[in-house]
């Protein structure tokens, strides 16, 4: 169909000047390209987060870098460092205030299953509180590995992937990934240079 | 299978800790809870605020802000009595990032104890693993055989943190005020330094580089070019914040006259670092109680008179200046020699030489797994990071494992002054104010 | 003869600073008042330029290795204190008993201190009398226990690595 034509090949691939396509596929297009992150900066990680919203890594490009401080405008909730037992009924409570369809990306290991503090004070993964789709480690991630972590999240939107694999959990879509270490990419781009 | 726990909306368990309602309370706990309580007298904490303490009841609402709130830099939890737009009360709950941070330390040896204390205080860590560090070569005795290398480096990482750490402030108190491209600047300018932390620790935050006997490597070469690269950067752009933010006159606006706190205040509450210079206390214990090789270099301690919003984020600009100072003085000064204690009961062999020597195997292993045992003790060492005195009081017993390992949060400390500074203000000066201190919450909750 | 024996004798005296017996732990002076002159101690100090709190903790000695068996009180409360204008620290440690955990706050002379007493509390459960706001700080309200007692286990998980057998 034409809209997967454009996905395939660009605007080179229209073959009349209108298009047909399912609903579901614009919807999952659109869905994935404009997801709205509700800020939920914890620790370390956040620091992080708002690099990578910052301009060297620019979440912009992907539609992201409106972090809505409301929930219930926000569609992806990135849990972004350590819950303590206290924070965790709070977790709960702006998980429950966001609209579906809704995800969560638990950035950092903290959040993916209690990182370095295995003790007393620390939810041992997020996922005992909210239903986790994609698991980015790194403590903290760089903003590569959060990008990377993102965009595998807007994959699963967009092919329809993540319902499937959450039908198949009964909770969250429950993809790994790897981290992408620092350095590890080619020469970083000097912002502001005269 | 892990089972997921629900909680009941809007059942947070915080009780005792929330702000309770005015006709709950004596005149003597509103009085606190105004922040009234600084050594006065009763008759002058009387005189203070007679008609705060007699708002009636349906004049006034106690709302909550945070702990998930874009605004409070972190997970702090303020509840704030207002009376329309003024601020009456304020009440700040923390705990909502609470890691136990202090009873793992008694579980990792003293050689990982870099890896825990990094993560208090995230936007200064390489602060946090001076400090620590510190604490245990006075327990080992060896704090006076550090080579002068590791010294001068362990200064140019820290001033270089402080640099970062300040522009976060500038970029976090410039989106605050409503200046939200600062956010980005700031951010932008961070980056350079990351970039520089990155080629010499490994890692862009969090980096157990400085550990007890020195630090974990070397520079590597080219470094000199990486510094003076950021130093010729920053004074440019420094500038351009001071024309962007400093001389504008809505910047100005919301920031002079907010947030006023006292000199004797500020000392009764224990405040350290901005906020007490900001009061015109010269107290900087770079300069007042050195370590390093502080006394050896040149540098100015920036000092405020009013006490304001506006003279803590002068101070903090200007701060970034002086490091740039510091760091091009240590640049010229920068000795050749080790970046770690020879002392083999502390420092780890390199790695090459565990291939050829049994012995030097030997001590690798015991390092790592057991830990170096250190003499029994107590000690307190006390320096300046970004937001004031950080300090860390180590109890050991003689085994590889700290018995008791505290650190003294600066923020933690710091927090104290928010109902003072609220107090009389509006919401919006509030947010101001927060971010005028500069918490991070990190090591307040530890 | 006898000035010789009294000079030995007046030298072996432990020194005495604010009415208080003195030790010196890696060069830094640490004063150990009782719980009955604790607070006169810490007025004495504040009269005597030691102005900042810089900070108020506890440690708690029941498994310390050398204590071990002998007498003594199972908790202490460190204050660390600096005086601006001569810029010196002074440490201030004093004992307190299992069976009747409680101590004089120190905020009507540092009101400094209190966020650190509120931690101590939750911490250990030292009780500081006359401390305005007696209540849990970092856990939970309703949270059972002090997590920094040494009888407090820190409530590791048993974890399972990838691909190591179970």
């Amino acid at each position: 169909m034409a809209v997967r034509d454009i996905l395939d090949e660009g605007l080179g691939g229209l073959q009349h000047n209108f298009l047909t396509g399912r609903i579901e596929d614009l919807v999952n297009w659109s869905r994935s390209r404009s997801s709205w992150p509700a800020s939920f900066g914890l620790a370390c990680c956040a620091i992080e987060m708002m690099a990578t919203g910052a301009a060297h890594y620019d979440l912009a490009r992907f539609g992201m870098e409106v972090f809505r401080a409301s929930p219930r405008q926000a569609d992806i909730m990135i849990v972004a460092g350590r819950v303590s037992q206290k924070m965790a009924p709070v977790l709960r409570q702006v998980y429950d205030q966001m609209m579906e369809p809704k995800w969560v990306i638990s950035m950092g290991v903290c959040a993916s299953s209690g990182g370095m503090f295995n003790n007393y004070a620390i939810v041992q993964g997020v996922d005992q509180v909210v239903p986790v789709d994609v698991y980015a480690p790194g403590c903290p991630p760089t903003p590569e590995t959060l990008i990377h972590a993102i965009e595998t999240l807007h994959q699963l939107i967009e092919d329809g992937e993540i319902m499937r694999r959450r039908k198949e959990t009964g909770a969250g879509a429950n993809v790994h990934i790897q981290e992408i270490p620092a350095g590890s990419v080619s020469t970083p781009v000097i912002l502001g240079a005269r | 299978m892990t089972e997921l726990i629900t909680a009941t909306p809007g059942a947070t368990a915080e009780g005792n800790q929330e702000m309770r309602l005015r006709s709950d309370l004596t005149a003597k706990e509103v009085m606190r809870e105004v922040g009234a309580v600084l050594r006065m007298s009763e008759k002058d904490a009387a005189a203070l605020s007679i008609d705060d303490v007699d708002v009636p009841e349906d004049q006034s609402m106690i709302i909550n802000m945070g702990p998930q709130h874009p605004s409070t830099h972190g997970v702090l939890r303020l509840m704030l009595e207002l009376q329309g737009e003024r601020v009456l009360r304020c009440k700040p709950i923390i705990g909502y990032l609470h890691t136990g941070m202090e009873k793992t330390g008694e579980d990792l040896t003293f050689m990982q104890g870099g890896t825990n204390v990094t993560r208090m205080d995230y936007l200064s860590p390489l602060n946090n693993e001076l400090v620590f560090s510190m604490a245990v070569e006075k327990l080992l005795g060896i704090d006076g055989d550090i080579p002068e290398r590791a010294v001068w480096m362990r200064m140019l990482l820290s001033e270089l943190n402080r640099m970062s750490s300040h522009l976060l402030f500038l970029a976090t108190n410039g989106m605050d005020i409503g200046a939200v491209s600062m956010m980005i600047y700031g951010w932008r300018e961070r980056e350079e330094v990351l970039r520089f932390f990155q080629k010499v620790t490994g890692l862009r935050m969090n980096h157990n580089f400085i550990r007890p006997g020195g630090l974990a490597a070397d520079l590597p070469a080219g470094w000199r070019d990486d510094v003076l690269d950021i130093l010729d950067r920053l004074p440019d752009r420094l500038h351009e914040y001071d024309i962007l933010m400093t001389e504008q006159p809505i910047w100005r606006e919301r920031l002079q006259g907010v947030g006023v706190i006292t000199a004797q205040e500020a000392v009764a509450l224990g405040a350290t670092g901005p906020i007490l210079r900001s009061t015109g206390v010269p107290w900087d214990l770079r300069r007042d109680m050195p370590y390093l090789h502080y006394d050896e270099v040149e540098f100015d301690v920036i000092v405020g008179s009013y006490g304001d919003a506006f003279d803590r984020y002068a101070i903090r600009l200007n701060e970034i200046r002086e490091s740039m100072k510091i760091v091009r003085q240590i640049l010229d000064r920068m000795p050749s020699g080790d970046y770690r204690i020879q002392d083999k009961k502390v420092t780890p062999p390199p790695r090459a030489r565990i291939d050829e020597s049994m012995e030097a195997l030997i001590h690798h292993f015991k390092i790592f797994t057991e830990g170096f045992k250190v003499p029994e003790g107590e000690v307190y060492v006390g320096i300046e990071s970004p937001r004031g005195e950080i300090g860390c009081y180590i109890v050991s017993d003689g085994s590889s494992k700290p018995y008791r390992m505290h650190m003294r949060a600066p923020s933690f400390v710091n927090i104290q002054c928010l109902p003072h500074m609220m107090r009389d203000g509006l919401v919006a000066d509030a947010v101001a104010v927060i971010s005028s201190v500069d918490p991070v919450l990190g090591e307040v909750d530890r | 003869m006898t000035d010789v024996n009294n000079e030995a004798v007046q030298a072996a005296q432990p020194a005495m600073r604010y009415g208080c017996s003195v030790s010196d732990s890696r060069g830094q002076v640490v004063i150990h008042p009782t719980r009955e002159n604790y607070i006169a101690t810490l007025k004495a100090l504040v009269d005597d330029t030691f102005v900042l709190c810089t900070d108020l903790t506890a440690v708690d000695y029941s498994t310390y290795a050398s204590r071990v068996g002998k007498p003594g009180d199972r908790f202490e409360v460190v204050l660390n204190l600096i005086s601006l204008e001569r810029r010196e620290r002074i440490r201030v440690r004093v004992a307190v008993p299992d069976a009747d955990p409680t101590l004089p706050s120190a905020f009507d002379l540092y009101p400094g201190t209190e966020a650190m007493e509120r931690e101590v509390f939750d911490m250990f459960g030292i009780s500081f009398s006359g401390h305005p706001d007696p209540s849990r700080i970092l856990m939970p309200e309703d949270w059972e226990g002090h997590p920094l007692r040494k009888d407090y286990a820190i409530g590791r998980i048993p974890v399972q690595f990838k691909g190591s057998p179970s």
